[in-house]
């Protein structure tokens, strides 16, 4: 609550760390295109990639935050285009789980999300971060009762 | 930098290849400072930059250095893993290192050309994705790509035109093959039929000869009478049961599968006067009159198109049915095969010389069959209206109530215009408004809206034929289970991908054809079937399959046998062994990792992308660098 008292302030000194979680078909290659395509975007989000955002277990994204990350994205393919048949439908499916659990925890929303990202959609990849960032500016850091 | 750890216990040998892409990296990232600083990071033995890594000497610098520096792991920090891993892997083999002690950093797209403006920061991110790719480097183990040997025989479910199609293929190659009818003879749904559009042969002329080859190979077993009870295993290695209606059941071993089980006209319960009133029939049950020659005496006869499909019964278009119509509007009016049963009492000429000879000349030349459809093009512009009402050769009336006209390609498009030729009319009507099919005096009518003319108008008819969609086999579901491979939403079999693997399923092994896909016509199914078998023979061929290297794991202490995984696997790759304690197959297991994620008990890693790898590079990311 006090860190919003002053957004101003903070977002001179908070450099937020995101961690991206990509499948390797769909969202790493929408990544890559931003790239060959020169979309600049900013520099706080490292990208692990995994070969369907179904390999993303719940407790990853946990650990992320645990391990200091200020937002975490799980991005895949788009619904039915799954590399892997449906692998994506686990990862909405534990998206909303983990989008709950982790509001319970006193997380705001906007720093865990699920993106559907297309390998075509390079600009999409970077608006995510972009928004991400900028959303983070806002909230600040982690305020300590929030983290696990 | 060369400390050989003699004697010691081994810890990785990491070299880092750090790339300058001409400028494309070193123009936007400072290379050297990295390079610096990857060979401060623990267990790196070795780190350089090369101006290009990918060409020539890039790759001899790769390939010495391993052997120079004993490196047991190797970092190519440069470019996208999704074009150059291959590259780069097939280096470190040629220098004697397991392709999966090979790990990309990507600092070009993924940082130099997404942050030009910034050079201080995207170096420092640069350095950031080196370290994770450090830390994941650490965790590498060796994989091996393992072979798996095939039964080189075939099982093909469905005895109609695509699955004979597709066994002689087999057969044709030198494969065994089991071929699989639940009926008591061969020939699928092209035993209902009568005439068969676009040839002149009739639907037995044209089926006959391909259950005479079936029966001629003898490479092919057939069942009859028969369904597939149960199937074990995965490519390569199927354990198949037939069950026969009155046989014993009979175990074969396959490797690979085609599923050609077809489909069924959907029967239009409640519609359009179906079953409440005389002569409303479907095509299919025309089709039967047809061959019984039983079809009484016509006058007027109408087809209404989409009978239950798009949007009533089902959501899809048939495809065929249109093309079906038109073909059946034809053969009335030329009184194919002396169909109508009418030759004796010739009906007067309706429609002055322009009116053909009646069925006498079905078997015209091809010449002259083009010659009449190129004057007949020409008439229509201009010289309809003169004609209007005239009726074709036999004397029926024939009008087709549609939506729109599905000819698609050119031969349907020419047969089209040659029943317009032939006097058919084709009358839209929209959904919202659907023709009613009622009794009127005892005579049957037909109600319509006419959209050209915005008035309600009837007609009266002898008979109605209802074109209804191709439906799924009412119990593909069961098929489906055995052989783990989706239905659609339309009940059909649901291909791998709908325009790159149009005959595979997603799971290895198992192929699909005909109209168990989807409606098709013959020469559709057959195409289809052909290629589900050149699909089908590709491991029978190679006699074995590659596995997959990036697979998943079960740990047997640790899996209490919950099933989860088992459930969330997309291609059937887990099973519960005799212990109830799941297990990978590895020949069908696709390393997506859904189980891994999964898994309550941790019992499952998944190879070259395990927790402790991940979790290393998520580490990294967050540290301070
Ligand atoms: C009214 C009508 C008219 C048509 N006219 C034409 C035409 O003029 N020209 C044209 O090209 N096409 C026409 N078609 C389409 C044509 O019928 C199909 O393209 C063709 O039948 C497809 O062949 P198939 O082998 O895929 O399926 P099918 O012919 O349906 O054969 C499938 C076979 O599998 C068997 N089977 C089903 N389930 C199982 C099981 N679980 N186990 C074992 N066996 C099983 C069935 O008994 C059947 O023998 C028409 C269709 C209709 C409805
Ligand atoms: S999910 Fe884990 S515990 Fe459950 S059956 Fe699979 S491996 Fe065993
Ligand atoms: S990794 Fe994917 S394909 Fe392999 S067993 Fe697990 S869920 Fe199935």
């Amino acid at each position: 609550m006090e860190k919003e008292a002053d957004p101003g302030e903070e977002q001179s000194t908070y450099d937020p760390k995101i961690i991206a979680f990509c499948c390797n078909w769909c969202s790493y290659a929408g990544a890559d295109l931003a790239g060959t395509t020169r979309l600049q975007y900013p520099t706080n989000v490292r990208i692990i990639r995994v070969m369907c955002s179904g390999r993303v277990d719940p407790a990853f994204v946990l650990k992320a935050f645990a391990l200091g990350a200020d937002g975490v994205i799980v991005a895949g393919c788009h619904p039915s285009d799954c590399h892997y048949i449906n692998g994506n439908e686990k990862t909405a499916m534990r998206g909303t789980f983990l989008t709950e659990f982790l509001e319970e925890a006193g997380l705001e929303p906007q720093r865990f999300k699920v993106e559907w990202i297309a390998g075509s959609e390079g600009r999409k990849f970077a608006d995510v971060v972009k928004r991400m960032v900028d959303e983070l500016q806002v909230l600040g850091p982690i305020s300590e009762e929030g983290e696990q | 930098m060369t400390d050989e750890a003699n004697g010691e216990k081994k810890s990785p040998r990491i070299g880092v290849f750090i790339c300058h892409c001409g400028s494309n990296i070193g123009g936007f990232v400072d290379v050297k400072a990295v390079t610096e600083y990857a060979a401060t990071l623990p267990d790196v033995a070795y780190a350089t930059d090369n101006l290009y890594t990918c060409a020539e000497d890039g790759l001899n610098n790769i390939k010495e250095s391993i052997k120079e520096h004993n490196l047991d792991r190797v970092i190519v920090s440069s470019c996208t893993p999704r074009t150059h891993a291959p590259l780069f892997q097939r280096t470190c083999e040629a220098a004697g290192l397991n392709k999966y002690m090979f790990t990309f950093v990507n600092i070009r797209e993924h940082c130099s050309w997404v942050h030009m403006k910034d050079r201080e920061r995207a170096t420092q991110k640069a350095k950031d994705l080196v370290r994770m790719g450090v830390a994941r480097a650490r965790f590498l183990e060796p994989q091996e790509e393992t072979k798996i040997d095939v039964t080189q025989a075939a099982l093909v479910v469905g005895g109609g035109v695509s699955g004979m199609t597709a066994a002689l293929s087999l057969a044709n190659m030198g494969f065994p093959v089991h071929l699989v009818e639940k009926d008591n003879e061969l020939g699928g749904f092209v035993r209902n039929l009568h005439g068969l559009m676009n040839t002149k042969k009739s639907a037995g002329e044209t089926i006959e000869p391909l259950i005479d080859k079936v029966n001629a190979q003898k490479n092919i077993t057939q069942h009859l009478n028969s369904r597939v009870a149960t199937v074990e295993g995965f490519i390569g290695n199927y354990d198949v049961t037939i069950g026969g209606d009155d046989a014993e059941p009979k175990e074969v071993k396959v490797g690979t599968i085609i599923v050609a089980t077809g489909a069924v006209p959907l029967v239009p319960e409640g519609l359009f006067g179906y079953k409440e009133h005389p002569n409303v029939v479907t095509a299919t049950e025309f089709e039967e009159l047809c061959k019984k020659k039983d079809i009484p005496k016509l006058k007027n006869v109408a087809f209404i198109q989409c009978v239950g499909s798009r949007g009533q019964k089902v959501s899809y278009c048939s495809r065929i049915c249109c093309n079906v119509a038109i073909k059946t509007a034809i053969n009335i009016a030329e009184n194919r095969d002396n169909m109508l049963g009418v030759t004796e009492e010739k009906p007067a000429e309706a429609g002055g010389q322009a009116v053909e000879e009646p069925a006498a000349d079905m078997k015209a030349e091809e010449g002259t069959e083009r010659r009449r459809r190129r004057r007949g093009r020409g008439r229509r512009e201009g010289e309809d209206a003169v004609e209007e009402g005239a009726a074709p050769s036999s004397g029926v009336e024939i009008t087709v109530f549609n939506r729109d006209v599905m000819a698609y390609g050119v031969e349907h498009e020419l047969e089209f215009n040659k029943a317009r030729e032939k006097r058919v009319k084709f009358i839209r009507y929209v959904p919202d408004n659907l023709p009613k099919v009622t009794m009127k005096d005892g005579n049957l009518e037909v109600g319509y809206f006419h959209e050209t003319l915005k008035m309600e108008r009837s007609m009266p008819v002898d008979m109605v034929i209802l074109s209804t969609p191709l439906v799924s086999q009412p119990d593909a579901s069961t098929l489906s289970q055995l052989l783990k491979v989706p239905l659609g939403q339309d009940g059909f079999f649901q291909e791998a991908h709908v325009k790159l693997r149009p005959v595979d399923f997603a799971t290895d092994g198992v192929f699909v054809c005909g109209t168990c896909r989807g409606p098709a016509d013959i020469a559709e199914a057959a195409s289809q079937a052909a290629a589900a078998a050149s699909r089908a023979a590709i491991p029978l061929a190679n006699g074995f399959v590659q596995a997959e290297a990036l697979t998943s794991r079960v740990d047997e202490t640790k899996c209490t046998g919950c099933g989860t995984c088992v459930e969330v696997c997309p291609y059937g790759a887990l099973r519960k062994n005799e212990e109830g304690i799941s297990e990978v197959i590895a020949a069908a297991c696709k390393g997506c990792g859904c189980c891994g994620a999964t898994c309550p008990e941790g019992a499952i890693t998944m190879t070259h992308y395990t927790d402790q790898q991940l979790l290393a590079e998520a580490k990294a990311a967050l540290e301070e660098g």
